[in-house]
């Protein structure tokens, strides 16, 4: 009658054997190529290098074809890929001052200098599905223009010089690194932007989401989103001097926020940051959303209570490789755990049963 | 084209001796010492993302990675058995990544990385014991801050704990809490043992080094051999291990932690003994449970 639970190798390996024909779907159905996830499914590649911590389109679409397109699946593949590398050095700070803009857009100023591009955007497209797609059919040709070589200063730049918004101390300490060192709290705000970088774009968006509608607002402009490519250098010990090892694609997003003041300071804007490898820019402007709200302290507010100003609560559930491994585990087997609660409940119920009885039987 | 192609090495030299490179095991194996000097203090650690999710035991693979040689043999289990599908998982990564060998018998490991349990046969001295912790606070649930949490275990504040337990008395008439069960260590620090029952809290003094990984959470905790470890309770209501009344319907013992089995939908069921290596010494040994037979036939 009763067969004890075995074979647990054998349903693992024949289990993985499915979902390598799940994975692939209908033979019929031509294969997907990596280059092709890589090409046509740039912003699910973009998010999992983000959220992966790993800035490598093809590994991130090579993950997401074994992840059968699960993206946290994916950055889980990424991340777990990240831990066997070995770290060879820090690059140096990127400029992205000097981003070669594809998009560079403000909210505060109509015109500003550099310009406003609109670049590669789903802002104003109709969100109408398209059954040309489906016919595989190609698209014409997009218009081109020379690369306007005009510098695009950043914007909070230009309002720092008069003054109008807090200035940002600069410091060459080397940040902290949340993947080389327990993270511990306080946590500054290096490390929070480290964490919130790699946090999970729906959690991101929910906490920022959250400041707006009242629980820790800040009243956020969009002083400027750009997306385009900086160069990497590192600074190699034999020559003495940086040499650009790479260049990345990066979205920047800086708010300008509702001023601090007091009688003897003067009235100042504030900002909240947020950059994301890739064109990730919900994500982007969420970061710098949670990073304004979490300043609280640094700028003197008082902590309503709210989530997104708590950094503790803020840093530690926003990992979703964290969050869905922790999550899902409780589907492995805990029975040993829970037939000791069974015991517990059953003695418990057996001993208020009996004191039940013997209080009808006093009475 | 691997890493190891790329680096001119051999293919299957992927990843280094137990999968994380030299410079991790020596930040886990000094957390493991500071925790070892420490006993029941939970030291950080700079936790590494796992091939594993987080909540499969990625604290006690990187603890059992870091601790491994190459001539220790490894014994994995889970709810006390070998063949439960993670035990058999983390068995075939430290195989497949280490080389090293495995074994299902308690007396046979020099290394044994468990979930939820701790064997039945008594370990000995040179046995190593890791445990897969899923939340090493033991003050968690009462206070969610970490660093509210740090500053009570420093000040030796665990009054919240005791009000906790006395709350449980005054409610069911005893302490509520069947696994996980919080203990002193050394007069000290109050630990988290993992979610063991609390049948096992008493093994907790034991003759091998217990070294305790969390990964997600980012901490490491040990107990050397012979610590003293005092499970918390009040004179008038003190601790007692429990278990399922019974035997095991395999082996007849009366004194292992059983798993009940639900054998029909008429309220039918059995037990069995949670460490499947002890009962199938038992059974080899002579030993008979009422439903033996059965399985034989089965």
């Amino acid at each position: 009658m009763y067969v004890a639970v075995k074979g647990g190798e054998r349903a693992i390996d024949n289990a993985h054997a499915w979902l390598a024909e799940e994975r692939r779907g209908d033979a019929a159905v031509p294969e997907l190529a990596v280059a092709q996830i890589r090409e046509q499914m740039t912003l699910a590649v973009n998010r999992v290098m983000a959220e992966g911590s790993l800035y490598d389109p093809d590994l991130a679409a090579l993950a997401i074809k074994q992840a059968r397109g699960d993206l946290i699946e994916a950055i889980f593949l990424i991340r777990a890929y990240r831990t066997t590398l070995p770290r060879l050095g820090a690059s140096e700070p990127v400029e992205t001052g000097a981003m070669r803009c594809d998009r560079r857009i403000s909210a505060t100023f109509k015109d500003v200098p550099g310009g406003q591009v609109l670049g590669p955007t789903f802002d104003y497209t109709h969100r109408l599905l398209d059954f040309a797609l489906a016919a595989e059919g190609e698209v014409p040709e997009a218009a081109t223009a020379a690369p306007d070589p005009a510098p695009k200063p950043r914007i909070t730049g230009l309002l720092d010089r008069d003054g109008l918004i807090e200035t940002e101390p600069a410091s060459d300490e080397t940040p902290p690194d949340l993947t080389r060192e327990p993270l511990g709290f306080p946590a500054g705000r290096a490390l929070r932007l480290q964490a919130l970088t790699r946090s999970d774009e729906g959690f991101a968006l929910g906490m920022a989401y959250s400041t707006q509608r009242g629980y820790g607002r800040n009243h956020p402009f969009v002083g400027e989103l750009r997306l385009g490519r900086v160069g990497v250098e590192v600074e190699i010990p034999e020559l003495g001097f940086a040499v650009e090892i790479a260049e990345i694609e990066l979205t920047e997003c800086e708010t300008v926020n509702q001023f601090a003041g007091s009688k003897t300071e003067p009235p100042q804007f504030t900002r909240g940051y947020g950059l994301v490898f890739g064109q990730s820019e919900r994500k982007a402007i969420s970061m710098a959303l949670v990073d304004r709200a979490l300043r609280w302290e640094d700028l003197g507010e008082d902590f309503t209570g709210a989530p997104a100003q708590d950094a503790e609560f803020v840093i530690s559930h926003g990992d979703n490789i964290q969050a869905s491994g922790f999550l899902e585990h409780i589907k492995l087997p805990h029975y040993v755990d829970f037939q000791s609660e069974l015991e517990l409940v059953r003695r418990i119920r057996a001993e208020a049963a009996a004191s039940a009885a013997e209080r009808e039987a006093a009475e | 084209m691997t890493q190891a192609e790329i680096r001119g090495e051999a293919p299957g030299a992927d990843y280094t001796f137990a999968y994380l490179d030299e410079q991790t095991k020596r930040m886990i194996r000094r957390a493991l010492l500071k925790a070892l000097a420490v006993p029941g203090y939970q030291v950080p650690f700079a936790s590494r993302e796992m091939p594993m999710p987080y909540g499969w035991g990625t604290g006690g693979v990187q603890v059992s990675a870091a601790v491994l040689t190459p001539e220790d043999t490894l014994k994995v289990i889970d709810q006390g058995a070998d063949d439960t599908t993670n035990a058999v998982s983390i068995r075939k990564f430290f195989q497949k990544t280490a080389g090293i060998a495995v074994t299902e018998h308690t007396g046979e490991a020099t290394v044994i990385q468990t979930r939820h349990r701790i064997p039945e046969a008594p370990l000995t001295e040179g046995q190593i014991l890791v445990y897969q912790v899923p939340i090493p606070e033991p003050l968690r649930f009462l206070e969610p801050r970490e660093t509210e949490t740090r500053r009570m275990h420093a000040l030796e504040e665990y009054g919240l704990m005791h009000v906790k337990l006395y709350e449980d008395i005054a409610r069911h008439g005893e302490i509520a809490t069947a696994y996980a069960y919080p203990v002193k260590i050394e007069g000290r620090y109050v630990m988290d043992p993992s979610p063991i029952p609390k049948f096992d809290n008493p093994k907790l003094r034991m003759a091998a080094i217990q070294l305790f990984g969390a990964g997600r959470e980012q901490r490491i905790y040990a107990l050397p051999p012979y610590t003293e470890v005092v499970s918390l309770d009040f004179e008038d209501h003190p601790f007692v291990p429990g278990k399922a009344e019974g035997a095991c319907a395999l082996c007849g013992s009366e004194t292992s932690y059983l798993d009940e089995v639900i054998v029909d939908d008429r309220g039918g069921r059995m037990f069995v003994c949670s460490d499947t290596d002890y009962c199938a010494g038992r059974r080899a040994a002579g030993y008979r449970g009422e439903m033996a037979a059965e399985e034989g036939g089965a």
